[in-house]
């Protein structure tokens, strides 16, 4: 008899789904709220939907196969130089691009994977850096390609459905990036709850045991890799579309350590951390860096700290934790 | 050919001074397993002492590097007991974590005290002309940096093999539990490795200074450059990590000679090969099975 | 008849140290080995060297026939000889339901789809409950293995190996950790191993032996002293030396 209810319930599992479609459309909202309130700083959201992006993808190699990188910026580098590149020459439809932008970043994640993944530890996480300094050497060096240190700029992407320009207010563009960031949330929600995601997860916490079922982890961690390159790609292609400037920093090793930041401060390994850490983050960056630089330093410093020290699930899993214990409490009084 | 001699000489004083800077960092990763990001954020600070004591006190080199180290040590052995020891048994995410943030701390910090430009360690006249060697002559400093990193790597070397410390130490590195049922103070033990290797990195910072000049951003610019040669060189390796800077120092040194508009490009290269073909360093240990 | 699973003339030495001298054994199908040997015998080598985990010196590991001593671990699982872990390895944050529909995915080569829903697959889940059944986990199925009870978590070891549908098993220590009331719930789990299956375990519990195995195999450092039926075990006398040996000698030290 109690077999039969693990049938009848394995047949009908509403529950993830429907926390699925409840997240998306908080993430609906609250990217409209921003766009009603801050009409003004639409320039400064959209950067941080791409930057969001960016996290995300961070969050599929550290928190869902359990690999240190501090070179992320590199997938991102390579999505947002490749658009705006194709973009100079004639290739303006900004869906294109995009997708112009995630082939680059999976093809530059396919790369990166095949060598992180060679080692562990320290030397992976060197591999990491050397990996996005070498591309920004490249980006440096190649100046007729990429503008060099002076950047890439521009681009005059087609109007979004050929209706839509993508003018100085950054409305068109604005909406562009939620809908993409909608788009690649709910694919990656998928994502990480297909066998492939199961398997991910196992990977992360025992690759002996995984090994043990058969399975070699290198093809799934290297897929992994290119799914991540595929979403950061995006996030810099749309960068690259929205502010029609694509400079160094964009493949640099200060990115790469703040959006790990920006993930840790979210929380690692559910992905609405990533999102809650890159708005925290850049929110605070806006005001309290804009005021002096260097006291932003010592504040990330601090915070970090705080974080390993006190909050090492990050805050949204601080958050889970007390939601949890609120509800058992709940629970308990209903009973 | 004197071109390329003197390319050779600067490109050994170069891996010196990174040797003298980098040689703690790869012991306490090999000793304590901790990822420590913020060890140039050290060396950093035993600049600073160097310059404030020389420039502004007026001391002579000597004192400066003498008080650069203890300064240093001073500043860190606090850090040990409150931060560090909490993370000695972590995942590495959160040491990478835990460091940047000390990293991110002492640049803000430092930039605060003593503002965001370059800051000068007036040199001894000994080291500031150069010295005829007979064939020809060197830059007294630099031959100063190359002494100093033979000693360090003489005095290591001496101090792990042949000492009762280094036995001691040698036996917390291969099996603590062993080492502490024996009567070993292997706290202590970490905290006089730990303040050692400060106390190096302080003295490579002051002496490197040359070329890896002093300001606040230094700590986060040359991270990257001293984690490399450790994980090139493999953690707990001395000779692993004397061969990983004299190799990656050439290549720097020459590649910057050679093709200056090629950068770090090639540095990068080469750290990514090295790595890919040795996993665990030119000379590092195979972790043991079990 | 080939033996389904063969050892000859393994070997392996750490710098100089011989752990592993001149191994031999055949199983035959169905059949029920035990190898026992006293703490640093070489058992957990000889685990290692069997599963592919580290490479023999020399000598041959064969399964059905196949010379697999050059394949990696997974190859070698893939081909049927599957293992279970002395401490238990599981998912502490999956379920039981989970861990053997992954095994089973993995068998049908779907463990890595992306394009799939990894509780989608009734196919799998319905054989995942008829694994958890067989072995009395379909209580637990659902909950986290960090929140079942540790025998329970040893019977889910076997559950994951069953659903690799091995043709070679290797039990390591099948009941080390768990409580004594517990004992007979895995007893009875071994009892009801498939019969064609060639099970090997590595045990401590002579008891479990005697009752599990037809034939018992003894290893002490690093060679096998002994071999034959458990009965004649205890009266062996190179046995007795190396266990009591053993004994004296870690007395002699304490």
């Amino acid at each position: 008899m109690a077999e039969a209810t693990i049938r009848s319930a394995a047949a009908s599992r509403p529950g993830p789904l429907l926390r699925d479609l409840l997240g998306l459309g908080l993430i609906a909202l609250g990217g409209l709220a921003g766009y009603l309130l801050f009409p003004d700083n639409l320039a400064f959201l959209t950067r941080l939907i791409s930057v969001a992006l960016l996290v995300l993808s961070l969050d599929l190699i550290v928190g869902y196969c359990g690999i240190a990188s501090l070179g992320q910026a590199a997938l991102y580098g390579a999505g947002a130089y490749t658009a705006g590149i194709a973009c100079l020459n004639g290739v303006t439809e900004p869906f294109l691009l995009v997708l112009i932008g995630a082939a680059a970043g999976a093809m530059t994640g396919l790369l990166m994977g095949a060598v992180m993944l060679r080692a562990h530890g320290l030397p992976q996480l060197v591999l990491s850096i050397a990996l996005v300094q070498l591309l920004h050497e490249a980006a440096n060096k190649a100046s007729w390609l990429t503008g060099g240190s002076d950047g890439l700029s521009g681009m005059v992407p087609a109007p979004l459905f050929g209706v839509f320009e993508f003018d100085l207010w950054g409305r068109s563009a604005y909406l562009f990036g939620l809908g993409l960031l909608l788009v690649v949330f709910a694919v990656l929600r998928l994502v990480v709850r297909s066998p492939f995601g199961m398997l991910c997860r196992g990977l992360k916490e025992d690759p002996l045991r995984i090994s043990a079922l058969g399975i070699y982890a290198f093809p799934v961690l290297l897929k992994m890799f290119v799914i991540s390159g595929a979403v950061a790609g995006t996030g810099g292609a749309l960068a690259a579309i929205a502010t029609q400037v694509v400079g160094l920093d964009s493949v640099s090793f200060e990115l790469s350590a703040n959006a790990l930041v920006m993930l840790v401060l979210g929380g690692i390994g559910h992905l609405y951390g990533a999102l809650v850490g890159t708005v925290i983050f850049m929110a605070l960056e806006h005001v309290v860096a804009a005021a002096n630089p260097f006291h932003w330093m010592t504040l990330v410093g601090a915070v970090l700290i705080a974080i390993v020290l006190f909050a090492p699930r990050g805050l949204s899993g601080s958050l889970d934790q007390l939601a949890g214990l609120l509800t058992r409490q709940g629970g308990r009084a209903g009973r | 050919m004197q071109t390329a001699l003197s390319i050779a000489m600067d490109a050994f004083a170069y891996g010196m001074a990174l040797f003298i800077i980098c040689i703690g960092l790869s012991l306490t990763m090999g000793l304590m397993r901790v990822v420590n990001l913020a060890h140039g954020a050290f060396a950093m600070i035993g600049g600073y002492i160097a310059s404030y004591v020389a420039r502004d006190l007026g001391l002579g080199y000597g004192f400066a590097i003498l008080l650069a180290m203890i300064g240093t040590v001073l500043i860190a052995l606090p850090l040990e007991r409150l931060l560090y020891r909490r993370i000695y048994d972590r995942s590495e995410l959160s040491q990478v974590l835990m460091t940047i943030g000390i990293t991110f701390c002492v640049i803000g910090i430092t930039n605060y005290i003593f503002g965001p430009t370059l800051k000068t360690i007036p040199l001894p006249t000994g080291l500031a002309h150069p010295i005829d060697l007979g064939f020809r002559s060197i830059a007294g400093h630099r031959l100063f940096v190359i002494a100093s990193g033979l000693v360090v790597a003489g005095g290591l070397w001496f101090l792990i093999e042949r000492t009762g410390f280094g036995i001691h130490l040698r036996a917390a590195v291969e099996n603590v539990a062993m080492a502490r049922a024996l009567g070993i103070r292997t706290e202590i033990i970490y905290a006089a490795s730990f303040a050692l290797a400060i106390a190096l990195s302080a003295f490579g910072g002051v002496v490197g200074a040359e070329f890896l000049p002093i300001e606040p951003y230094y700590a986060l610019r040359y991270m990257v450059t001293f984690l490399v040669v450790v994980s090139v060189g493999g953690a707990g390796s001395i000779g692993g990590a004397l061969a990983a800077c004299l190799l990656l120092g050439a290549i720097d040194v020459t590649g910057r000679y050679l093709m200056p508009e090629f950068g770090n490009f090639f540095f990068y290269l080469a750290v990514i090969l090295v790595v890919c073909t040795f996993p665990r360093g030119l000379m590092g240990r195979a972790r043991s099975h079990g | 008849m080939t033996p389904v699973f063969e050892v000859s003339r393994l070997s392996k030495e750490f710098g100089g140290l011989k752990v592993s001298r001149d191994i031999s054994l055949a199983m035959a199908e169905g059949e029920r080995l035990a190898l026992i040997g006293p703490n640093g015998a070489g058992k957990t080598t000889f685990v290692n060297l069997v599963t592919g985990r580290i490479r023999p010196n020399s000598g041959h590991v064969r399964l059905d026939g196949e010379d697999i001593t050059a394949l990696g671990p997974e190859q070698r699982v893939r081909r049927g000889l599957v293992r279970t872990f002395q401490v238990t390895r599981l998912f502490p944050d999956m379920t039981p339901e989970e861990h053997v529909i992954m095994t089973v995915l993995q068998r049908h080569g779907k463990a890595a789809r992306i394009l799939a829903r990894f509780h989608g697959d009734s196919e799998a889940a319905d054989e995942a409950a008829d694994v958890l059944a067989t072995l009395g986990l379909t209580e637990v199925a659902r909950r986290k293995v960090g929140a079942i009870a540790y025998g329970q978590q040893r019977l889910l070891e076997i559950a994951i190996a069953l659903a690799q549908r091995p043709k070679v098993l290797l039990l390591d220590e099948p009941a080390a950790g768990v409580p004594s009331a517990d004992t007979p719930r895995i007893e009875e789990a071994l009892a009801r191993l498939p019969a064609s299956l060639a099970v090997l375990m590595i045990e401590h519990d002579m008891d479990l032996v005697f009752r599990f195995a037809r034939r018992v195999v003894v290893l002490a450092a690093g060679e096998l002293i002994f071999e034959g039926p458990p009965a004649d075990v205890a009266r062996d006398p190179q046995v007795r030396e190396a266990y009591l040996g053993s004994y004296a000698h870690a007395g002699s030290h304490a």
